[in-house]
């Protein structure tokens, strides 16, 4: 086991695809000389040169759709759109192109590319530059949606991510960047569509995924002492889902929470919600409870930012309130 | 009209033949339409029929093609199996995306037909992909992109020639100017107006205006370019002038146009100029001219008896393909 940061085992994700796979390169804005936005790439242009990693203008729409087109003829690009805010620029490519070339071809063609980009608030950087949209692409069809929490399963998500045939996001919450965690030496990959269940537990079943995974692990401690058991799911990948996992765990817990920071109107939180009352119904104990950012575009200063993204005293201010503990 | 005595008689009648075949192909397709076997959009190429066929067969089977949703023609062209595509058209279970593509989005991975596109100008960023992945292979194909004078004013059109120029990368740009983005007359949507050719200059890409309802000046520019671009690896830009003699789609009634100009640029019918040419150079008889054209309404007859008597696809196969296998199956 060693011990690493999220960013560095990304950084190792990556050389492992570039040294094991020559259809592989890396394209995307500084992220060669600069040595990327959030560092991921540092040092990548001078080991692997100027043909695999490719600095881009600032032409989101262009290196996006370049992915897609060299992908068509067999490469396997691995593109950094800077944040996930900048995505919005290439949506047109990314739902209306990428996606959607395998079902309209037929299987003629496949689009095996990563976009690697990063999410998420809470570093004062205003409304343009904190949003979090995994949730839209969770629900285009022939998109997979990659949300990892910790460096452990980074690698292993991606390493399998490699190997898929199918345009994937990959989002890296940009507050996650210098969360540590333990990595094995030896090889190993975690599927997607699998979920993670992070602790087990009786009474309560809180689903978060990416950043809020750390919320909820932060909201269970506090909960313990109020002598509730709950048990944390963090989702992983939001496309596939794994619904069983959630399924299994509140036919158990009987009550379900979920946690996503994004805005409440339209999140992925309430597609799960739905998903479990259709499936388990009976087993529950009150309404799934949804925490969400309000509907309010970030703002810029400190305390009214923090205002806005789910915490763990919040989580169980809700709890307690919703199922009357 | 240059002389078509240089390419000998029987590659001439050959271009008549693919422009008359896609003439009559996408006549058969305005009446499936009327019949109801058609439905959704269809946008035919009528009148366009010189740019595909004087441009596209001059590539070699390693390289790519890749263009906007008005295909029928590209596709034709390029050798395409015309049953599948009408099959395709016809919403079958036999078509080149078992009936899921339809008119616009039409795919053959075998002959490096890379689709349709439908998307206004989202085929160019593509283009530029599928030439980077050629040059990062070291192979020395080329990608000919088709798209539109209402693509032009997209902003991916101009990243794409940035990156293009920027990258070195082996394009043909065959833009095809109709004059109109659906109705509305390039002279009212372009600063610059219908010169767009000008347009690539500044991204110091190489690039030409022709005659796009002349067969044989389609065929010696694009010729030239393919050679440069081949040799050179470099991007270059032909604007092919043109006109569609019929709406933008088949649901388009040409209320924007007047009359007397539709009729106008229907006398410059590539087929009949180029057939008139054929005759006065002693290329043609009319013999051979019957010959010709009852030749073609026999094939056109049995594509759409093809298509039309192709089954329909299954319910099984709405949920197929959604996902590429995760198998790598390079």
């Amino acid at each position: 086991m060693t011990e690493m940061i999220l960013r560095d085992a990304m950084t190792k994700a990556l050389k492992e695809a570039l040294d094991e796979d020559d259809r592989v390169f890396l394209m995307g804005e500084d992220i060669g000389s600069y040595g990327g936005a959030y560092a991921v790439t540092k040092n990548l242009l001078s080991e692997y040169g100027e043909e695999r990693i490719r600095d881009t203008p600032i032409s989101e729409s262009v290196f996006v759709g370049a992915g897609t087109g060299s992908a068509m003829i067999g490469l396997r690009p691995i593109i950094e759109i800077m944040t996930i805010n900048f995505s919005l620029v290439a949506i047109d490519q990314i739902v209306n192109h990428a996606a959607k070339l395998s079902y309209m071809s037929n299987g003629q063609f496949s689009v095996p590319m990563i976009i690697r980009t990063v999410t998420g608030g809470g570093g004062q950087l205003a409304a343009t530059h904190s949003q979090s949209f995994e949730n839209w692409y969770a629900s285009v069809p022939g998109l997979r949606v990659v949300v990892p929490s910790n460096p452990y399963d980074a690698l292993g998500l991606f390493r399998t991510c490699r190997k898929d045939n199918n345009p994937i996001i990959f989002a890296e919450h940009a507050m996650l960047y210098r969360e540590k965690g333990e990595v094995p030496e030896e090889y190993y990959e975690i599927p997607l569509g699998k979920a993670r269940i992070v602790k087990p537990g009786k009474d309560l079943t809180l689903i978060a995924y990416s950043g809020m995974v750390r919320v909820a692990e932060e909201a269970a401690n506090i909960l313990d002492s109020y002598h509730v058991s709950t048990e944390i799911i963090d989702l992983r990948t939001l496309s596939p889902l794994d619904l069983d996992t959630i399924i299994t765990s509140v036919k158990k817990t009987n009550r379900a929470v979920v946690i996503e920071e994004t805005w409440k109107t339209g999140g992925f939180s309430g597609t799960i919600a739905s998903d479990i009352q259709e499936a388990a119904f009976d087993d529950l104990d009150g309404p799934v409870l949804r925490i969400n950012a309000p509907d309010v575009s970030a703002p810029y200063a400190r305390n009214i930012e923090q205002l806005m993204i789910p915490n763990a005293s919040w989580v169980v201010d809700k709890v307690k309130y919703n199922f009357g503990i | 009209m240059t002389s078509a005595i240089n390419l000998g008689k029987k590659q001439a009648i050959q271009l008549y033949e693919r422009m008359l075949f896609i003439r009559k192909f996408e006549e058969e397709t305005e009446r499936l339409y009327r019949r109801g076997k058609i439905s959704g959009f269809l946008h035919t190429y009528i009148g366009e029929e010189a740019i595909a066929v004087g441009a596209i067969p001059l590539l070699r089977s390693d390289d790519y093609v890749i263009g906007h949703y008005r295909d029928h023609g590209h596709a034709l062209a390029r050798g395409l199996d015309p049953k599948i595509a009408m099959a395709e058209l016809c919403g079958k279970s036999t078509g080149f995306s078992g009936g899921k593509g339809g008119s616009m989005h039409l795919f053959d991975a075998d002959k490096h037909f890379m689709g349709g596109h439908a998307i206004v100008g989202g085929q160019l960023p593509l283009a530029v992909g599928i030439a980077l992945g050629i040059k990062l292979k070291k192979l020395d194909s080329v990608v000919m992109c088709f798209f539109g004078d209402g693509a032009v004013n997209e902003g991916e059109f101009h990243e794409s020639m940035n990156l293009a120029s920027l990258w070195k990368l082996p394009i043909i740009f065959m833009l095809e100017n109709n004059l109109y983005g659906m109705g509305t007359q390039v002279n009212r949507s372009r600063a610059g107006g219908s010169d767009i050719y000008k347009a690539a200059e500044p991204y110091l890409i190489p690039a030409v205006q022709i005659d796009g309802m002349n067969v044989l000046e389609v065929r010696e520019t694009v010729s030239e370019g393919i050679n440069r671009v081949r040799s050179e690896q470099t991007p270059i830009f032909i604007e092919s002038m043109a006109y569609r003699f019929h709406g933008h789609s088949v649901a388009d009634p040409s209320n924007y146009r007047e009359a007397s100009e539709v009729n106008e640029n229907m006398n410059r019918d590539p087929i009949l100029i180029f057939k008139n040419l054929l005759i006065s150079e002693n290329l043609i008889n009319d013999e051979e001219l019957e010959r010709i054209e009852s030749i073609i309404n026999d094939e056109i007859n049995e594509i759409k008896e093809f298509a039309e008597n192709s089954p329909e696809p299954t319910s099984e196969d709405l949920f197929t393909h959604i996902y590429a296998s995760p198998e790598n199956t390079e």
